[in-house]
């Protein structure tokens, strides 16, 4: 690993104003399950880390406030599995935190970090997505929310501007009852990242909001107002006939090792079945609401 | 720059007061420094778990972790299993059921079995195979592991 300077900042102001003044000489250390492999392999070579793991204000963990829940920089996969809040407003994104790596990863990796890494195959964003959640990002001008959908560009590159901090996801209190799952293809489990990410939510107005991952730059969220795939009597020809149009800007890439285009595709089709099934059944059990 | 900084820990209920470079990780303080060496290097990327150890009680891959961000915390090695020789219930049970061949992964399958049984006392076979993914043994010695933790589980609830 090459040297660099470890600093440990202790309010979100100090970090806003090293980021600023360093820019992209700068690396940003929550869980480190990604930042440490790519140490270790010298793919990065920043001349600091700023660990943040020491700022009071960034270890609010969960909360609602304002009426959203509110998650911290620090929150780890482990706490959002644990948490009753979560659990009962958002499962889809319990289902996501659970297939995150092994114990030990899911013990340090963080949400925001997943996240702002921007994987297309983040198995946080499509839950996220689906629920309409909002990145809080500090900067020297000021606090910005930006809704996650505005905020992937393509693998490892948002819209953070240059010395913005995310200090927090928060994801709007449930108005409507909503079912949701997400579920994921992938190789091995307990180590592997995803091969196909998608998640699913039945509002009980009929409106399905599905969003997927891994079948392209970033994950898509698109949204079916028609009510055919929560109505139980539409043929199951005219619901395949939505899922094609829904699935209609996935374009997996050639390139990956994980899974070639075509299984990526057939398997988008499956997990569209099985994710939606599940919703809807966690709809008529309440719908976390 | 690589300038040092002074970390403490507890590492198995000793104290150390160190110096470290911020480029370290705990894997490489603990073996290299510290001579702990039950904990294991073997693919240095989060996948294998023969690096793991506990941190404030938590089960983390220490291959993925700083040394300088463990100043402060709590730290449990497989060199602190056992106590005064005495082996703890979970090595007993591996012993007992032979689930140990090369041995190179048991450290980290330990400290694992160790925090499972921490967060649930009574695993079934299914939640150990969850529990322990993060474990690989290439000796394929998987079922007799698995028996292993649950044999201690219930020994454990014999005694209460």
């Amino acid at each position: 690993m090459h040297d660099f300077e470890y600093i440990r900042p202790k309010t979100i102001a100090e970090a806003v104003n090293f980021l600023d003044s360093q820019g992209s000489n700068v690396r940003i250390l929550a869980g480190g399950t990604d930042l440490i492999i790519q140490l270790r392999n010298n793919d990065i070579q920043p001349s600091f880390i700023l660990d943040l793991k020491n700022i009071p204000e960034l270890q609010t963990g969960i909360q609602i406030k304002n009426g959203f829940v509110s998650i911290s920089a620090t929150v780890t996969m482990s706490d959002i599995i644990l948490d009753p809040l979560i659990n009962q407003y958002f499962p889809a994104l319990v289902d996501a935190a659970k297939v995150v790596g092994s114990v030990q990863i899911r013990n340090r990796a963080t949400l925001v970090g997943n996240i702002c890494n921007a994987s297309p195959a983040a198995d946080g964003a499509p839950p996220l997505l689906v629920y309409g959640a909002d990145i809080i990002a500090v900067g020297t001008k000021g606090t910005r929310r930006i809704p996650l959908n505005d905020f992937f560009v393509r693998s490892g590159e948002t819209t953070l501007q240059k010395g913005e901090l995310v200090v927090s996801i928060e994801i709007p209190l449930p108005i409507k009852k909503m079912g949701a799952a997400h579920v994921r293809r992938t190789r091995r489990r307990g180590h592997d990242l995803a091969s196909v990410t998608l998640c699913c939510g039945v509002e009980e107005t009929g409106k399905v909001r599905l969003c997927y991952g891994s079948v392209g730059p970033r994950p898509v969220l698109v949204i079916d107002d028609s009510g055919v795939l929560a109505d139980e009597k539409a043929s199951e020809e005219a619901k395949a006939e939505i899922f094609e149009r829904m699935f209609a800007q996935a374009s997996p890439s050639k390139k990956s090792m994980r899974a070639s285009p075509a299984y990526r595709l057939a398997m988008l089709r499956v997990l569209g079945k099985q994710a939606l099934e599940l919703a809807i059944s966690r709809l008529n059990e309440g719908g976390g609401k | 720059m690589n300038k040092l900084i002074p970390v403490e820990m507890d590492i198995n209920n000793q104290h150390y007061k160190l110096e470290i470079p911020p480029n370290k990780r705990l894997l490489d303080v603990l073996r290299d420094d510290l001579d702990l060496i039950a904990t294991k290097e073997c693919c240095g990327i989060g996948e294998c778990g023969a690096c793991t150890v506990l941190v404030n009680g938590k089960a983390i891959n220490s291959c993925l972790m700083l040394a300088v961000e463990a100043d402060g915390a709590k730290i449990l090695t497989a060199e602190g299993l056992s106590d005064n020789g005495r082996l703890d219930s979970l090595q007993e049970a591996f012993l007992e059921k032979g689930a140990v061949q090369c041995g190179f992964c048991i450290p980290g399958q330990l400290i694992s079995a160790k925090y499972l049984l921490t967060q649930n006392p009574h695993p079934t076979h299914e939640e150990v195979v969850e529990g322990m993914a993060g474990n690989l043994c290439r000796c394929g010695g998987y079922e007799r592991i698995i028996e292993a933790v649950i044999s201690a589980a219930e020994k454990a609830e014999e005694k209460k």
